[in-house]
């Protein structure tokens, strides 16, 4: 018993630096995922986990150097599979925090459909897709978020993709836990992490994240300080959906459709507007909708935090269930019957 | 009414019919009926790809052929000396496969109009009128009206009761062959436990057919063919594919390690998974990935987590997991990888069998990336094969492969399974934790073996970075220092190197250092090999037989083994692999016997490329 609340005592003890690894970061100077890294780091000790339970798995691409950098066991895997390795080690290890760190290009391109299936089993990890709408590491080809028109080196008269609605897809996937965050708001972004891991099933966490070099200001229109309020909404469960830099615009769902109304006007207030509920799915299903370019006029904000959770049995709780049931009804392993079958007979 | 009872040495009964004809049961039927008399046997079983191919045509025919006797039974034989046809497309595919004056069991209702004309056979040329067959023993009854009339009694509707054909012909062949019934009666039971009147109406017929045989004086004899005399111990009979998954099971169970299994449905690797997963309560866990990067992935991920991880295929699916086998080659992590060969490239014939993906499994990836390959020889020696290749997988952090094809893994053969006390230990030794006063975990520090150390998560202190960069020969950091990534691909491969002083050393099958010629075989070519060397040696030829199952590394002996002899025959299912292997590591002048057809090789194909090459 002593030694168990030792142990206890010791993680307790953890800090952000605990998370830190031996070694240099290589990302470029200015490039979001500095600010994801440390954010990470710092939730960790709150998780209240000792760091040889928690494992970061990734794929290829700038964001996937991740594990390199986390005190923790970790695997930089293949492009687009970490999804997959995931899976295979939670069945193998419930017990473990798992963490996968993607890419825009990893998790919705090369390895889309490991992403959705995942998705659908509901195994209990945490996926980080830090999403920048461009190739980094391959230095600078549009990817699967990129918007029509982008000019890239593999695109010089503009992309022809049309690209992906990240989180809606993961809705169609039958994900249990949406969210999304951006690398400028790191208080923001501790919270929903938090959310995350506390989550029982996969938890989808998009993030915006600057490439700096080859899309800087990709996400301008939810970080510039004078435009970020009027393009953006930070959702609470409970709360009514409102933004603005006033705090004077929100939302009301008029049938389908959501529409942006003045509550400082005589028209509306608070009690007219949408309450967020993250268990609902209909909601969520609109919300994921919000998609708009901020540019365009009119555009309905794009939403932070938790769009969507949902408690469903996770595939690896299923599969113990399954062996233990197993087990109970044919008893414990016997070898030798096994490899003597049902129909033996003798040679003397 | 007495018969003469006449005995045989050896038989090979070829039962082809619709693929839903129930052939594939009649034969597996008969096969374990056959294994629980005592007999020696091999089987072949050759079906469509498609499930349900066009009813009555020659793209739709089923076969089952299993070869029996009171002598060693090395392949399910060359040609026949029963043919059983239910319809004229199955007689006219396979007629050639029946020996000289073989006997033909003919159901006539595949005869009509419209079976000849799916079959391909002018009216004219309908068999059972021409006289084509004058030169066979043909026995003609209309099976299905049979099976209508001794379910005369029967509920059940017409299609249900035609479905009981094939029992008809089981119990005509088992009273032939004057065998007992009972063995199936019991496997109906159980299979039809639920369906009452489906089981009665089985039982009924297979004992109606059973009777006829009996009663209907075709045959002045029965056929007796004396248990064979093996050795001392207990038998069963096993299916290759069920031999590679009780081999995996044995494995973990020695290892003590929870079994996972992730893959994809290919044929015909399929069997594998289906049985691991009606073992569960060995605590084995099956994973149906969505593709089988997915499967491969997934057993990565749990070898990651310190279980015995498992993938199978065949050849497509192995292209596609060749990037991951790249990694989990770097990651020196355990991992088992089999292939069931089947024909190629890309689709190619996916029931049938090839063994072609040899260079896949020793040179398919990108980098130097050498991976341990072994191969089984038979049905049964999946087991041991599937056993050793987790062996070394354990042993020296290292995935393997381990290639069957679909000829072994569809055949079947008495076995002579062994005591779970009879089966080597496999060590597993975790790294310990370590504490702050311990020297820090070295992920890629190696033993005397060159073998690193396996820590998985949730062992305190040994947290550690894992990937598919070259690391550092010790810290496993990133490096890209030129020195260290040479030093890693040597260190790498001589790894693979060393595994051939922990595997047996290579022996003669048949004959010695001295015999004329060699003929040497990988994986399942064994059977057919060692029935042509037997029967040359009793014609006073004395060969030599050597079949190599440790592919990379080859037994350490080989070399020396090969410098005996000037004339070498390699036979292989392909179109020259193993032959290409051997010349580069030995520069021996071998000679190569290739079969392409999808099919195993015939006795008489390798003793006239033996009896061509003495006479050079």
């Amino acid at each position: 018993m002593a030694k168990a609340q030792d142990i206890k005592d010791e993680v307790v003890k953890l800090t952000a630096k605990d998370f830190v690894s031996d070694q240099d970061i290589r990302w470029c100077p200015g490039c979001g995922d500095y600010s994801i890294l440390k954010q990470v780091q710092s939730v960790m000790p709150e998780l209240g986990l000792p760091k040889e339970d928690i494992v970061f798995i990734s794929g290829i691409g700038c964001s996937s150097r991740f594990p390199y950098y986390m005190n923790t066991f970790g695997m930089h895997s293949i492009h687009g599979r970490a999804t997959a390795i995931g899976s295979g080690l939670k069945a193998a290890r419930p017990d473990l925090s798992v963490w996968l760190v993607t890419g825009d290009g990893d998790s919705l391109s090369i390895g889309g459909n490991h992403l959705i299936h995942l998705l659908r089993r509901n195994f209990d990890l945490n996926i980080l897709l830090f999403n920048n709408q461009i190739y980094g590491l391959t230095k600078g080809q549009y990817s699967p978020t990129s918007e029509v028109g982008k000019k890239t080196k593999s695109t010089p008269m503009g992309s022809i993709d049309h690209p992906f609605n990240p989180l809606a897809l993961c809705m169609g996937a039958e994900a249990t836990f949406i969210a999304r965050t951006i690398d400028r708001e790191p208080k923001h972004m501790r919270e929903i992490l938090i959310r995350a891991e506390q989550h029982k099933g996969t938890s989808l966490l998009e993030i915006y994240q600057n490439c700096n070099i080859f899309n800087d200001g990709a996400f301008g229109g939810f970080t510039d300080k004078q435009m970020k309020k009027d393009n953006s909404i930070y959702l609470k469960h409970g709360e009514p959906l409102v933004f603005g830099a006033k705090e004077d615009k929100g939302i009301v769902l008029d049938g389908f459709e959501p529409r942006i109304v003045n509550i400082s006007s005589e028209d509306y207030n608070l009690s007219d507007l949408w309450i967020h509920d993250e268990k609902c799915r209909n909601k969520a299903n609109i919300l994921t909708r919000f998609f708009d370019d901020p540019s365009k006029e009119n555009a309905l904000p794009r939403p932070f935090g938790i769009l969507y959770q949902e408690d469903r049995f996770r595939y690896e709780e299923a599969l113990n269930e399954q062996l233990n049931l197993v087990k109970a009804q044919k008893g414990s392993p016997d070898l030798d019957k096994l490899l003597a079958g049902v129909n033996t007979w003798q040679v003397d | 009414m007495t018969q003469v009872q006449q005995k045989l040495e050896q038989v090979t009964v070829l039962f082809a019919g619709d693929s839903g004809d129930g052939i594939q049961l009649t034969g597996t039927q008969f096969t374990t009926n056959t294994a629980l008399f005592g007999n020696d046997l091999s089987t072949y079983p050759d079906f469509p790809a498609e499930i349900r191919a066009p009813l009555g045509t020659i793209a739709g025919v089923s076969g089952f052929q299993i070869h029996f006797g009171s002598v060693d039974i090395y392949t399910p034989g060359d040609r026949c000396d029963v043919l059983v046809v239910m319809n004229a497309a199955a007689l006219k595919k396979n007629l050639s496969r029946l020996k000289e004056r073989g006997t033909i069991i003919l159901n006539t209702s595949g005869f009509d109009k419209r079976n000849l004309r799916l079959a391909g056979i002018k009216e004219g040329d309908n068999p059972l009128i021409n006289r084509s067959l004058e030169d066979f023993k043909v026995h003609e009854f209309d099976i299905t009206k049979l099976t209508r009339e001794s379910l005369k009694e029967s509920t059940l509707g017409t299609k249900d009761r035609d479905r009981c054909k094939n029992m008809f012909v089981l119990g005509f062949v088992y009273w032939m062959y004057n065998r007992k019934v009972d063995s199936s009666i019991d496997f109906l039971k159980s299979k039809f436990a639920t369906k009452p009147e489906i089981l009665k109406a089985n039982i009924t017929v297979l004992k109606a057919g059973y009777h006829f045989a009996d009663t209907c004086e075709t045959f002045s004899n029965r056929f007796e063919v004396k248990p064979t005399k093996m050795a001392a111990g207990s038998y069963r009979n096993i299916i290759g594919n069920q031999a590679t998954a009780l081999g995996l099971i044995a494995a973990a169970h020695k290892a003590k390690l929870d079994l996972f299994y992730g893959g994809y449905p290919i044929t015909p690797a399929s069997d594998i998974l289906h049985e691991l997963a009606k073992h569960k309560n060995f605590g084995i866990k099956t994973f149906q990935a969505e593709d089988e990067i997915a499967g491969i992935c997934a057993a990565i991920g749990a070898s990651f987590g310190g279980d015995l991880a498992v993938t199978a295929s065949s050849g497509p699916g192995i292209a596609l997991k060749g990037e991951a086998l790249g990694l989990a080659m770097m990651l020196e992590i355990p991992l088992v990888v089999v292939n069931v060969q089947r024909g190629g490239p890309s689709t190619g014939l996916p029931t049938k069998t090839e063994q072609a993906d040899l260079m896949q499994a020793v040179y398919g990836r990108n980098g130097e990336a050498p991976i341990p390959v072994i191969a089984a020889t038979s049905p049964s020696d999946c087991f041991t094969m599937a056993f050793e290749a987790c062996r070394i997988a354990i042993e020296f952090m290292t995935p393997v492969f381990l290639l069957t094809d679909g000829y072994i893994a569809n055949g079947a053969e008495p076995w002579r399974y062994p005591k779970t006390s009879d089966l080597k230990e496999i060590k597993v030794q975790f790294a310990k934790e370590r504490t702050p006063e311990d020297p820090s975990y070295l992920p890629y520090k190696r033993n005397e073996k060159l073998v690193r150390e396996w820590a998985i998560p949730g062992t305190k202190g040994v947290e550690h970075r894992l990937g598919g960069l070259e690391k550092d020969k010790e810290t496993g950091n990133v490096s890209y220092d030129p020195e260290n990534h040479e030093y890693m691909v040597k260190i790498r491969a001589q790894k693979v190197a060393e595994i051939a002083n922990h595997v047996p050393l290579q022996y003669f099958d048949s004959g010695t250092e001295n015999s004329k010629l060699l003929v040497l075989g990988w994986g399942s070519t064994y059977g057919s090999i060692k029935t042509v060397v037997k029967e040359l040696a009793t014609e006073g030829i004395d060969i030599a037989h050597a079949q190599v199952k440790y592919i990379q590394p080859m037994p350490r002996n080989l070399g020396d083994l090969l410098s005996k002899f000037d004339k070498i025959l390699i036979p292989e299912m392909n179109n020259g692999q193993f032959i290409t292997l051997i010349r580069d590591q030995y520069l021996v002048d071998a000679k190569p016997l290739n079969k392409i057809k999808g099919v195993p090789f015939d006795a008489l194909e390798i003793k006239q490329a033996i009896l061509n090459m003495l006479k050079q």
